[in-house]
């Protein structure tokens, strides 16, 4: 619970952040809210020499709304996108997610960007931002990209950011079809055992924890787009999938829970 | 007159909240000296293991070192006189193979100690100890109790078994095997009570400070134990007695894991002694969840023998215990405590409970909140439901057809465990619990969710329980073998301007003494509450004690405060009869002041005469200065707070997820001194049950490594997963001591554990689901409902 010894860096902009990356390279890390990132330094399971702390680029918090489509600055915290009322009539589904990740104290730390930085198959943003077809903008040493939020994640922990390149903006569209988020866990604080997003009526599906990345139930989406019954094709949420094995579940259960929380999800968000 | 408040049975707010609120009271982990030297300890990272080598140098060469120590380096320094201390050997051949502060030829769970860093500062000894290399020869682990007792590996290579010891309480054999003889119900059942990890709020903590001259030692220890922890430093390291002083500043929770002799603690006082400077250490949670003692640990099995009608003929019962890898403190003695109580609030005519202790490779266990009574408690109320079951009727009716004295008021009842239940009047405290539960309502809610296929199984479990408290009599606990004595001492003096000054023996770790110590003086001397201070938790000023466990600080300690201030009203009644120049048995006491019979208009009130016993010019021939009286308690039996709890659970039947969606508890505890206080003891005990019977297992692996000792994956339940529990009372008066009280500290614990499981075996009776494991978690719930096994 002591993490190793670090140097600790304020980035004054977004640019300077990539600056600073460039110039420490692998050894250094950006701090946002590090609610991931402190208790992995703690527990010597991340030993960056360098923090660049982000979270101090205010400039970064916002949720805009052009036509239809939402920016959100990636500085902008759980708590931000929970009380937005922007999120509240033009993409609920975000701002409800919000408000179940971890705790207050968490919320009020947390930030969008860097929950799509730290990339867990088990974090809910991430998959809700994937549900909703979401795109990723990132800026590094030679300008900005944008990224589908489907080609984002690539492994346990990892996406296709690169070493010196920094989530500037996340972008949902607005005002689409009917939603549910189904998180499923022992208690309130805690990650999802299996959690399940809808997005649009159904089009968009994603699953929490059931790989080493937040997933699209394909299958599921695609019997839906074919004419399946609702509940018919809630029963093929898990296919294709990899489900993790821990104290809470194992990849039966997980399969099981995949399913049942998929119906309900999409029973929720009026799918049929 | 003045006038008193803040007397017994006021819920007041305590006087501790502002300062522990603010920040204002210390931790140990917020004082700090000058030169201080932090410990980092190098841990086994095997269950078993000899040590076949340990290379300091590289961490000797970091920056901030100065100096490391390996387990063979510090036996040859001849630092300490003894192993650690186990004062409850619990039979005369128990094997108690010595426990080191640190392991010197063989570790024998993970988290042992092996080597100690001493740096500049914590995050020096942190990198340091990463430093240190040691090579193991590997062990088979023991890790299990039921390895302990079926496989041939053992946990101490030297030992030929790992049965540490056998004990029976069986007081009429012939009874007990009459009992069980044909009997027309007979319950067999197996529960097993899993390790938990205690998790108070703040961390364990030591910070030794060596005399400059040396020769004395100040010990400041995050523990429940200042005083026990005193003698047995000094009998440990052979350190002078008279030259330690042991303080426990505010102490942030313990539930049982703070109350042991611990290797830091040893280490801290040695080395601050042996290299003249302070020696700190903080544990971090890792160690907190690894290596400070946890709690339950046994395999219970049980069995009731009952006539047709349900009516109980007797109760046998046998654990198998895990020790873990080392006696502790009381280790072999925690499921003693519960043995008594396997009988529960029942007449059981015959009576008969047996324990093997055994050795595994794992964190040693020791008290934990309850302490072996809610085990027992737990598999009592369990084994009564399905006794119920057994009969066709339900779990009130069979609890009320074996209620002792048939659930009327009894004072004095022998119990076939033998031990005299002071009090108890159970069959009101029931039919209260179930009025505020709304019983009828909620089985006809449950019938209607059965039949329409709700979604959501309702599931209502109920635990009568009794506990035993004010763990006291010297003489009883001599018979059971324990170390010390159950006495408690209190001093309260009248400072010159009329102020109470109370010194208490007993030491709060979060229980609120300071406010309830001050509302018995108030209510017995007749002053405001704001009037006294109570002085604790340091041995120099308060030299006499037995510290706080076992629910016995008002029980023992508080009386003793009334004692001792009963002694200082005496002495203050004959300085008033001689100022009144009137015999003393002329006068009386009333709200604190003193007149004689008859003539109230002429008073003078107690702290009046604070000043007149410090001048001593004008004092009773012979009499002392000063108004200043001091006793030792030692009282005539234990107490016995007895409860209902109904928890009310929802069960989802696709997700196998458990709500406790209501908790209704009826306790009694005597008279309560400060029902605030009573009622929050009881939140968080009530909690604390709930979550071994929800969340909250310390998993190892079959090699016996703990697979989830953080915060992340050992699940303890916050304000969020509990729902808003319905608490009220039933007043039965102690007979077992002056004021009445019985104690609560333990009470929620002891009763919720089984209410919640009862409660979610009825849930999931429609599915055939006659038992199931703690926690109940949702996939077991689940595989369950599948027809799986649990």
């Amino acid at each position: 619970m002591i993490p190793a010894a670090f140097d600790y860096k304020v980035a004054e902009s977004a640019e300077h952040a990539v600056q600073l990356l460039t110039e420490y390279g692998d050894e250094s890390k950006l701090l946002a809210g590090g609610h991931s990132l402190i208790p992995m330094m703690k527990f010597r399971l991340a030993t960056p020499t360098v923090l660049i702390d982000v979270g101090r680029l205010s400039d970064m918090r916002y949720i805009r709304r052009d036509g239809g489509q939402i920016s959100i600055g990636a500085m902008t915290r759980h708590e931000q996108l929970e009380n937005s009322d922007v999120l509240a009539e033009a993409c609920p589904l975000l701002k409800h997610v919000a408000s179940l990740v971890g705790d207050p104290s968490v919320r009020h730390r947390g930030t969008l960007g860097g929950t799509m930085a730290h990339a867990d198959a088990a974090s809910d943003l991430p998959a809700a931002v994937l549900a909703l077809g979401g795109t990723i903008v990132a800026t590094g040493p030679n300008g900005t990209r944008e990224i589908a939020a489907s080609e984002f994640f690539s492994g346990y922990f990892e996406s296709v950011l690169a070493p010196d390149e920094m989530i500037t903006e996340i972008k949902v569209p607005a005002d689409t079809g009917g939603w549910s988020y189904q998180k499923f866990n022992r208690r309130a604080q805690d990650w999802a055992i299996v959690g399940v997003a809808v997005a649009d009526g159904g089009s968009g599906i994603s699953l929490v924890n059931m790989g080493s990345t937040p997933l699209r139930a394909s299958a599921t989406e695609s019997a839906l787009r074919g004419g399946a019954a609702a509940v018919d094709a809630a029963l093929m949420a898990a296919e294709g999938t990899s489900p993790p094995e821990d104290h809470n579940a194992d990849a039966e259960y997980r399969t099981h829970l995949a399913q049942a929380l998929t119906a309900r999800a999409l029973a929720e968000a009026g799918a049929s | 007159m003045k006038e008193t408040s803040g007397g017994i049975g006021t819920a007041m707010l305590r006087k501790e909240d502002p300062k522990l609120l603010t920040g204002e009271n210390k931790f140990v982990d917020d004082i700090h000296v000058n030169g201080e030297l932090w410990m980092g300890m190098v841990r086994c990272t095997s269950a078993h293991a000899k040590i076949v080598s340990i290379d300091t140098s590289g961490a000797e060469a970091m920056p901030g070192v100065h100096s490391v120590y390996t387990g063979k380096q510090l036996a040859d320094m001849e630092l300490w006189a003894a192993p650690l201390p186990c004062a409850w050997p619990v039979t005369e051949d128990m094997l108690n193979p010595p426990h080191w502060p640190v392991a010197v030829d063989t570790a024998r769970h993970v988290g042992e100690i092996v080597a100690v860093v001493l740096a500049d500062s914590r995050y020096q000894a942190a990198d340091a100890v990463e430093h240190v290399v040691v090579e193991y020869d590997y062990q088979k682990a023991v890790a299990s109790i039921a390895a302990a007792r079926d496989s041939d590996d053992k946990a101490h290579l030297e030992l030929d078994t790992n049965k540490a010891f056998h004990w029976e309480l069986i007081p009429d054999p012939d009874a007990l095997a009459a009992a069980f003889e044909n009997p027309a119900h007979h319950v067999i059942a197996d529960f097993t009570q899993q390790r938990l990890i205690p998790a108070a709020m703040e961390p364990r903590g030591v910070l030794a400070v060596p005399s400059p001259m040396g020769g004395e030692i100040t010990l400041y220890s995050a523990t429940q134990v200042p005083h026990i922890l005193k003698v047995m430093i000094a009998a440990t390291t052979g350190l002078p007695e008279q030259k330690l002083r042991i303080i426990a500043p505010s102490v942030g929770g313990g539930f049982g894991a703070k109350l042991n002799v611990n290797p830091d603690e040893i280490l801290a006082v040695t080395l601050a002694n042996r290299l003249g400077r302070a020696v700190r250490w903080t544990e971090t949670r890792t160690e907190a969840a690894g290596s400070t003692h946890q709690g339950r640990g046994q395999l219970q099995h049980i069995e009731i023998a009952a006539d047709e009608n349900g009516k109980i003929q007797g109760v046998r019962a046998h654990l198998d215990a895990d020790m873990g890898a080392y006696m502790m403190l009381i280790t072999p003695g925690v499921p003693l405590l519960g043995s008594f109580l396997y009988t529960g609030v029942y007449d059981v005519p015959a009576f008969g409970f047996s324990c093997d202790g055994y050795f595994t490779n794992l964190t040693p266990t020791d008290a934990y909140r309850g302490a072996g009574r809610p085990e027992a408690s737990y598999a009592i109320e369990r084994a009564i439901d399905i006794l119920a079951g057994k009969v066709g009727i339900g779990p009130d009716e069979i609890r009320r057809r074996n209620y002792i004295n048939g659930g009327e008021l009894f004072e004095d009842h022998e119990a076939a465990s033998t031990l005299i239940f002071d009090s108890g009047h159970y069959a009101p405290n029931l039919d209260k619990a179930l009025e505020i539960a709304k019983y009828e309502e909620l089985k006809a809610e449950q019938a209607r969710r059965r039949e329409s296929g709700a979604g959501k199984q309702l599931g209502i479990g109920m635990c009568t329980y009794v506990e035993i408290c004010g763990l006291a009599p010297s003489r009883a606990l001599g018979g059971l073998n324990y170390g010390a004595g159950g006495w408690e001492h209190a001093t309260v003096r009248m400072l010159p301007t009329g102020k109470v000054e109370v010194v208490s023996g007993s030491t709060p770790h979060g229980q609120g003494h300071e406010t309830a110590w001050s509302q018995i003086i108030a209510t017995k001397m007749g002053v405001s509450s704001d009037d006294v201070t109570v002085l604790h938790s340091d041995t120099a000023l308060s030299p006499l004690g037995l510290d706080t466990y076992g629910s016995r600080s008002l029980a023992v300690g508080g009386v003793a405060i009334s004692m001792a201030a009963e002694k200082v009203i005496e002495k203050a009644k004959l300085i008033a009869a001689h100022q009144f120049e009137a015999s003393p048995d002329d006068l009386e006491f009333v709200d604190g002041s003193f007149s004689v019979k008859g003539t109230p208009a002429k008073s003078v009130h107690i702290q009046e005469l604070g000043f007149a016993a410090f001048t001593a010019h004008d004092l009773p021939d012979g009499m002392e200065p000063n108004l200043q009286e001091q006793v030792s308690f030692d009282p005539p039996n234990f107490a016995f707070p007895f409860g209902t709890h109904v928890a009310v659970v929802e069960i989802d039947e696709v997700t196998g997820g458990v709500e406790l969606i209501d908790y209704i508890a009826v306790d009694d505890c005597g008279v309560q001194v400060n029902p605030m206080i009573v009622e929050g003891q009881l939140h968080g005990g009530i909690v604390q049950g709930a979550a071994q019977a929800l969340w909250e297992i310390a998993i190892y692996d079959d090699d016996g490594n703990p697979t989830n000792p953080s915060f992340m994956d050992y699940l303890v339940p916050s304000a969020a997963e509990v729902p808003f529990m319905k608490t009220d009372y039933t007043v039965t008066p102690s007979t077992s001591n002056p004021l009445g009280v019985k104690g609560a500290g333990e009470a929620g614990t002891i009763g919720s554990a089984a209410a919640v499981m009862n409660a979610v075996v009825d849930a999931l009776s429609p599915y055939g689901v006659e038992d199931m494991d703690m926690p109940a978690t949702p996939r077991r719930v689940w595989k369950a409902m599948q027809g799986g096994a649990s």
